[in-house]
């Protein structure tokens, strides 16, 4: 294969590496996660200000997607030269540095790659702590409606001569959208309350875990073939489990995970997604292995080893959410309970059962998944006592507008949806008033 | 008849105050409220501008309008975006798009019709 023919394997590549989803960097760009996944696959041919953009989001230079290494890695080590703010490099013998030693040439450039990646990811981090989602959706509403009331005010104010008819029609839309922003901000203050109650309860054991799991982006591959002390010793040492419960429930969680391992093999896993694609009930077929092991192994290998990442969320009979893999798109709620339409509740009702279905979520997006969902007994079963049980939903992204799927919201708070006969408490949103 | 103007917008009041303004302006406004056949339409009705709105029920304004931007009937067409979110990073996807201009809401009514008129020369 001819050198440029491979820029969409090297985007890939610099993509992962800088920590960025597929659907991230398609929406930098502003283009669709189908189109960059045809491009990283090398099925379309790209150059041009996209990739000038493609590059810029990366923070890398254009060169090093279309051209390879070794010229890049000298624009990247002038680059780190003028970082640094130093005088004392050598500029004049960048090139003959290069070409003298290209192994250390290679990891400065690496290193000096590596902060702007830490640094971009600390930015998008602190972005992603400073910025709610669910507030941020409703005060978009808000201004939407303000922006309805302000304009509808003005050709009020501003036109001289209006008829009858059109003044009627915008002075009922004037009041309309008044009330309709009254309620919304009432809401939101009531939104607002709970939220700050709801940071003070940040420790409790399950959060814990969550940060932790979310830490290590699911992944503990290293303690995949560890012991239960060694497991105990690396939880002890985890920042965010401080309590004793919380260590407790994390060591179920990791025994799972590393149960899952044993049995669903990375390599494995990654020679069966090979293509792209992979069908839960083949792989349980294939591994021998229970689909509820299949839904959590592929939500956590899915990062690496698909090209985009997969959800996951788990309940117990009560339909609290004990387990959450947050996946763009399809927002997990964090403080309130979750939509009664998803199929992992649904699963709940038919135990070992699995079910597959499309659902479509409520909302402007109004992106569509693949939901695999399946319900297990926990522990073992004994004569005359009914067991208790667990409930996985795999979240399966699905590219474009396909069809029909069944309407699904996050939680009900934030939920734009009308006439849902699960509805148990008015949407903030203002379509859902 | 006035140069046309497609309006892209899912709030039905905003779509009423905009269609108003625009109308007592001289301009033939269309209007179409949802993001899934927004593309077609804009390839149907080939308008001197578009106003766009970037959430979308179905598709975003931006994905709509990278579309338009790769059709060659419809590249060169002036696109004004609507959206909620004033931030630079907001902008320059925008711009990144092909957006020839960008509104952050709310925005006043002489706003809009300044923008208009300044892309499309009548």
């Amino acid at each position: 294969m001819v050198r440029d023919t491979l820029t969409g394997s090297r985007i890939r590549e610099r993509r992962v590496m800088a920590g960025l989803r597929q659907a991230e960097l398609a929406r930098e760009v502003g283009i669709s996660a189908s189109y960059l996944n045809l491009i990283e696959h090398n099925r379309r041919r790209i150059g041009g200000k996209l990739l000038v953009d493609i590059a810029q989001v990366l923070g890398v230079e254009a060169s090093l997607l279309s051209e390879g290494a070794e010229a890049a890695v000298i624009a990247t080590l002038r680059e780190a030269a003028a970082d640094s703010g130093s005088e004392a490099q050598e500029l004049d013998r960048i090139d003959e540095f290069a070409g003298r030693f290209p192994g250390w040439a290679a990891l400065i450039a690496e290193q000096h790659r590596k902060l702007g990646s830490l640094e971009r990811t600390a930015a998008t981090l602190t972005d992603r702590l400073t910025h709610d989602p669910h507030l941020a959706t409703s005060m978009h509403e808000m201004l939407t409606m303000v922006t309805a009331i302000r304009s509808t005010a003005g050709i009020l104010a501003e036109t001289k001569e209006i008829e009858p008819e059109w003044r009627n029609r915008f002075h009922r839309n004037l009041n309309e959208d008044s009330r309709r922003l009254a309620e919304s901000s009432q809401r939101l203050v009531a939104y607002l309350d709970g939220a700050g109650d709801a940071g003070a309860n940040l420790t409790l054991p399950l959060e814990e875990v969550e940060a932790m799991m979310t830490a290590h982006k699911f992944r503990f591959d290293a303690l995949e073939g560890a012991g239960d002390e060694d497991l105990r010793a690396f939880l002890r040492e985890q920042k965010e489990l401080t309590s004793r419960a919380a260590r407790d429930l994390a060591e179920t969680a990791l025994r799972q995970l590393r149960a899952d391992a044993r049995i669903l093999p990375l390599d494995e896993m990654r020679a069966t997604a090979a293509d792209g694609q992979v069908d839960p009930i083949a792989v349980a077929r294939a591994f021998r292995a229970g689909l509820p092991a299949v839904l959590r192994r592929l939500a956590v290998l899915s990062d690496e080893i698909l090209p985009q990442p997969l959800g996951l969320v788990m309940c117990d009979a009560s339909g609290t959410l004990m387990l959450r893999k947050p996946i763009e798109g399809f927002p997990l709620p964090r403080f309130s309970a979750a939509c009664p339409k998803w199929p992992l509740f649904q699963a709940l009702s038919r135990p070992l059962r699995p079910l597959r279905q499309r659902v479509t979520v409520t909302g402007r997006d109004a992106r569509q998944f693949d939901c695999y969902a399946v319900t297990e007994p926990v522990g073992t079963l004994e004569m005359n006592v009914d067991p208790l049980y667990h409930s996985y939903m795999l979240i399966v992204p699905v590219d474009g507008s396909q069809g029909e799927g069944r309407e699904v919201g996050s939680t009900c708070r934030v939920c734009p949806s009308q006439n849902c006969e699960g509805r148990r408490e008015p949407s903030l949103l203002t379509t859902g008033i | 008849m006035g140069k046309s103007v497609l309006l892209i917008e899912d709030e039905p009041n905003i779509i009423e105050a905009i269609s108003f303004i625009l109308s007592r302006d001289g301009w033939t406004v269309a209007t179409h409220s949802n993001g899934h056949d927004a593309v077609g339409v804009v390839e149907s009705t080939l308008p001197d501008l578009i106003i766009l709105d970037v959430m979308l029920p179905g598709k975003s304004g931006y994905e709509i309008l990278r579309e338009i931007r790769e059709l060659h009937e419809t590249q060169g067409i002036p696109v004004l975006m609507l959206t909620a979110r004033g931030q630079v990073k907001d902008r320059e996807m925008a711009e990144r798009a092909g957006a020839s201009r960008f509104m952050t809401k709310p925005f006043s009514n002489a706003e809009v019709l300044e923008a208009v008129r300044e892309l499309v020369v009548r």
